[in-house]
């Protein structure tokens, strides 16, 4: 065996497998020695090796008769928000120490039922709470890349920071992931990868431990435009276990990827062009457009005139309705239990010492804004806001927008414990600015990797889409992944 | 919810004060758990008397990640209530978390309905006797979740929960403000339940706490304004609620005959001591921060939907009892107890169909019902069915039996069963109407007691005496109009 199978695509790994050019065997093996030996990455906080090797001589032997599912032996990493039946599924939290369900999410049951491998369950921030990874009990995750010339570690992102950096360092051959104001498109930017949030209600929540529950989609993060488009179709479909999924047929998304974007309209915000904005950003979105326009695309100026609003409102509706799904962590179930003389002692016990302080800061903003005499003045007025968001959009596709392109992120990744992020959360929250407004609208979003900063750190362009028009983004992105000519591959140090 | 006065004060139902007169107002929220199979947002069972946890799913324990999926025949549940109550159904409404820390509710929230219910304003009529019908308001009704149990005997130093009832839907009826006594809460609260049984929507059965009252309670001077209500916590029995409300009512005027004001605070009836006590004040209410499911959609449905349900609606006890009145020329008072309860007034009826309804009626209040609550035994378990009884009825009509045989009779069914009409011909308890024979028998006495002739016709009171005799030498059969005829006629008077 010469080529490091690792190092295929997702789509490039199903197809050999079917071919029989190599086992799932052989390539889950590969995987988990090459997660074995990226330690430093941290970005698996357990790592099912028997049971991914079960799972893998299962598919080899339908792969044998010519059998099996689109990711047939395809190994996969799970991010740890997803329940997994008798694994470790704890939302990287200390709260839920050693809890294992009896039960599978559906969206991972969707993989498992299209055959894929699991190797285990990726690191991520606390309850998918925080926009570097560095909130994880577990401790930070470990961006692959790095600038040119530094040794300094960098963030890859979060929430789903663990599977962007598995993704990007050859750890799986694609992660699931989940996305409440950014954390799959933020992460894939920051790591060269794809990362896709499709339409609320398109992927089932059901068997994910929630943290806003209007705003969180599952979504995966992969190597390729298409490796998404895969991923996507075999995660999403009704549920009707998730009162919010939508009874609608899933296409073949990976159908659309080379349709290209020949007479569609590209609209552009005025309003994402934000004070300050580093000269690089600007010039990747300009490239951007251009490519785009170059296939045949229409640039159109937009305006999404409640854009500012967005970011604030979604800092008051995700912590009001994450106060309220954490408030079954509280150590009479499951979980972590710190014993106190009554119950009211061992509850602020075992919260206190189960949740992390990114956690506790949004459990109490949240609270905050729901109690009596603060709720019409911050709930009730978020959620306004987020109407007007919604409306924003569907004024803009009315009048003949297709897709809306703007920057995925306002920077490159950043510094792992950098100081000015950590005395001040709000900054930490900016990294969101141009992806909460997708959550709050409930659109599907995907980030792709477009250009690098200065220092050779991938840079990466977010496309908007029409609710469950997730072709359409496939599309455009596949154009920008065809455009760029760039490389994103990291230099393999750890 | 804005109060309003739609009650004259009437002085029958004021409670004399050293100061005065005063007057109470009270409003009452209804808890009435849902009949269903399975629970509100899950498939767990809702079957009573289960071993602690045994009806339990990962929704009902808030495992991570468990979504809850509305029970629709909950809702149809609601609906059909809602109907009974004559009430405002909202196609569109709205599931809210209120938020609260306790170990019986797992998720650390009751999923409840809280600024837009599934029904909005309905009535209940309550007959009030010589009172009359006194309408209440009904201000809404909505669905939310039951909590779980916890058990604090079963360790030294823990306690414990029992889950089985947890998520389970209650139906949460809110009163307005429109009761004026005890009386008329303990009917209001028996009324109800009568609706509700007959709907089919919640069993009523309080003492397994299927329906249970949270009583707001205030006093004033008759026709004044509103004062201010304390809320006596989930009474199990109607007559706890009147007792409750009697011993607050006086604790309020009480307290504000000696110059002090009331607290306004949530209290619980002690049915030992017959007392309320405090349970919290108002300065440590909690606060729910209330705000809408984002787990769930707004729960709606179109006209078609009610329709369907209004269709197969049955008939329900206010129309029951009209009827009664016209079609059998009931009593008002005798129409109310027949249809108090779904099963009495089924039977009643299949005793009553082409008979006369009002020897029916008196017949199954007076004997059945009589006997069936000496012997502690429902209807639906009588010994006599209506066959039987009507039979009775029947032998009662034609004149075969008189009204005394008719009770042994009833016995003897009751006790042994068999055919009323064939009882009666086998035990030769048939009434004797024939003048001959009773001629015969009365020639005889007459003969045999010329003394007694002679003083009857002195004192025309004395034909008791050879009436008696006559009964006496048929064995109870003759009949007893012929015989007083026949006398008559012999003695001469």
């Amino acid at each position: 065996m010469t080529t490091d199978l690792t190092r295929l695509s997702l789509a490039e790994t199903a197809k050999g497998l079917k071919a029989k050019d190599f086992t799932s065997k052989e390539v889950t093996a590969s995987y988990l020695y090459a997660i074995e030996k990226a330690e430093a990455l941290n970005a698996y906080v357990a790592v099912t090796s028997d049971q991914a090797l079960d799972m893998a001589a299962q598919s080899d032997e339908k792969l044998q008769k010519g059998e099996g599912g689109a990711l047939e032996g395809v190994p996969l990493g799970i991010k740890d928000l997803f329940a997994t039946k008798g694994v470790h599924t704890q939302a990287a939290s200390h709260i839920l120490d050693g809890f294992k369900p009896e039960y599978e999410s559906t969206v991972t049951q969707n993989l498992w039922n299209d055959g894929a491998v699991m190797l285990g369950k990726l690191n991520m921030d606390e309850f998918a709470m925080g926009s570097s990874n560095e909130t994880s009990y577990y401790g930070p995750v470990i961006n692959p890349w790095r600038a040119e010339g530094s040794n300094a570690d960098l963030v890859p992102g979060g929430s789903s920071g663990g599977s962007a950096s598995a993704v990007a360092g050859w750890l799986c051959a694609g992660a699931t992931a989940t996305d409440t104001g950014g954390s799959i498109r933020q992460p894939a930017a920051f790591t060269g990868t794809v990362g896709i949030k499709p339409t609320y209600g398109r992927a089932s929540r059901w068997g994910t431990v929630a943290f806003a529950s209007s705003l969180d989609q599952a979504g995966p993060i992969a190597r390729t435009v298409e490796d998404a488009a895969i991923m996507t179709t075999s995660i999403c479909g009704f549920d009707p276990k998730d009162s919010t999924s939508v009874d609608m047929a899933v296409p073949d998304f990976a159908a659309a990827v080379e349709r290209g974007v020949k007479g569609l309209t590209i609209g552009v915000p005025k309003e994402y062009r934000m004070d300050g904005m580093p000269a690089e950003i600007e010039k990747l979105w300009q490239e951007g457009l251009a490519w785009l326009k170059a296939e045949g695309a229409t640039i159109k100026d937009i305006s999404l005139p409640h854009t500012k609003y967005a970011l604030p409102a979604y800092y008051i509706v995700a912590p009001a309705e994450a106060s309220s799904n954490l408030a079954r962590y509280d150590g009479v179930k499951y979980g972590l239990r710190v014993p106190g003389k009554d119950i009211t002692e061992m509850y602020e016990l075992t919260r206190a010492e189960g949740f992390g302080r990114e956690v506790q800061r949004r459990v109490m903003i949240g609270t905050y804004v729901l109690s009596a005499g603060y709720y019409d003045a911050y709930y009730v007025q978020a959620q306004k806001v987020r109407t007007l968001i919604k409306r924003d959009f569907e004024n803009v596709f009315n009048d003949g927008v297709d897709a809306i392109l703007t920057p995925a992120t306002p920077s490159a990744a950043f510094g792992v414990a950098d100081q000015e992020m950590k005395s001040d959360p709000i900054k930490m929250y900016l990294n969101d600015i141009f992806t909460v407004t997708v959550n709050m609208a409930g659109l599907p979003g995907i980030a792709v990797p477009a250009g690098k900063d200065g220092q050779g750190l991938p840079l990466g362009l977010q496309l908007i889409g029409k609710p469950f028009d997730e072709e359409t983004l496939f599309a455009a992105a596949r154009v920008i992944e065809k455009s760029h000519g760039l490389d994103f591959t990291p230099n393999k140090w750890w | 919810m804005t109060l309003v006065d739609t009650r004259t004060p009437d002085p029958k139902k004021f409670i004399k004060g050293a100061t005065g007169d005063w007057e109470m107002v009270l409003g009452l929220e209804v808890h009435a758990q849902v009949t269903s199979e399975s629970k509100l947002f899950s498939s767990s069972s809702t079957e009573f008397g289960q071993p602690p946890n045994n009806n339990v799913s990962f929704v009902d324990a808030a495992m991570p990640g468990m979504l809850p999926v509305i029970n629709e025949e909950c809702v149809r549940q609601a609906v059909r209530t809602g109907l009974g109550l004559k009430a405002k159904i909202n196609k569109r409404s709205i599931f809210d978390r209120k938020n609260y820390f306790y170990p019986d509710q797992p998720p650390g929230y009751q999923i409840s309905q809280y600024l837009d219910p599934i029904v909005g304003e309905g009535k209940v009529l309550l007959d009030m006797g010589e009172d009359g019908e006194v309408e209440i308001g009904v201000e809404r009704l909505h669905l939310e979740t039951d909590a779980g149990k916890l058990m604090h005997d079963q360790h030294p130093n823990m306690s414990f929960v029992d889950l089985n009832r947890a998520g389970v839907a209650l139906m949460e009826i809110v009163s307005k403000p429109d009761l004026r006594s005890s009386d008329e809460a303990k009917a209001y609260i028996s009324k109800l339940r009568t609706i509700l049984r007959y709907l089919g929507t919640c069993d009523g059965n309080m003492e397994q706490g299927s329906m249970r009252a949270d009583i707001n309670v205030s006093v004033r001077r008759p026709g004044g304004e509103f004062g201010t209500r304390c809320e006596i916590k989930n009474v199990n029995s109607v007559r706890f609620a009147g007792q409750a409300i009697e011993y607050e009512a006086r604790r309020q005027i009480d307290i504000l005959e000696d110059g002090g004001e009331i607290d306004q605070e949530t209290r619980l009836f002690d049915p030992k001591t017959g007392e309320t006590r405090s349970m919290r004040s108002k300065e440590d209410a909690q606060d729910y921060r209330y705000f809408p499911e984002p787990d769930l959609l707004p729960l709606e449905f179109d006209d078609a939907f009610i329709e369907e349900l209004a269709k197969d609606l049955p008939e329900l006890p206010d129309e029951k009892r009209a009827r009664f009145i016209k079609e059998f020329g009931l009593t008002a008072y005798d129409a109310n107890v027949l249809v108090a309860d779904r099963d009495s007034a089924a039977f009643y009826e299949a005793v009553a169909e082409g008979r006369d309804g009002k020897l029916a009626a008196n017949w199954v209040i007076n004997e059945l019902f009589g006997r069936l609550n000496k012997e502690d035994l429902a209807v639906t378990a009588s010994p006599v069915s209506a066959e039987q009884l009507g039979g009775i009825v029947d032998l009662i009509s034609k004149g075969d039996i008189s009204g005394k045989i008719a009770k042994d009779l009833f016995e003897i069914v009751w006790t042994e069963g068999g055919d009323p009409a064939q009882l009666v011909e086998e035990r030769g308890m048939k009434q004797v109407t024939d003048t001959g024979a009773i001629e015969k028998i009365v020639d005889e006495i007459v003969a045999a007691n010329p003394d007694q002739v002679a003083k009857a016709q002195e004192n025309p009171k004395l034909m008791g005496w050879f009436v008696g005799q006559v009964m006496k030498a048929s064995q109870g059969k003759a009949n007893p109009q012929a015989v007083n005829k026949i006398l008559k006629d012999k003695l001469g008077l």
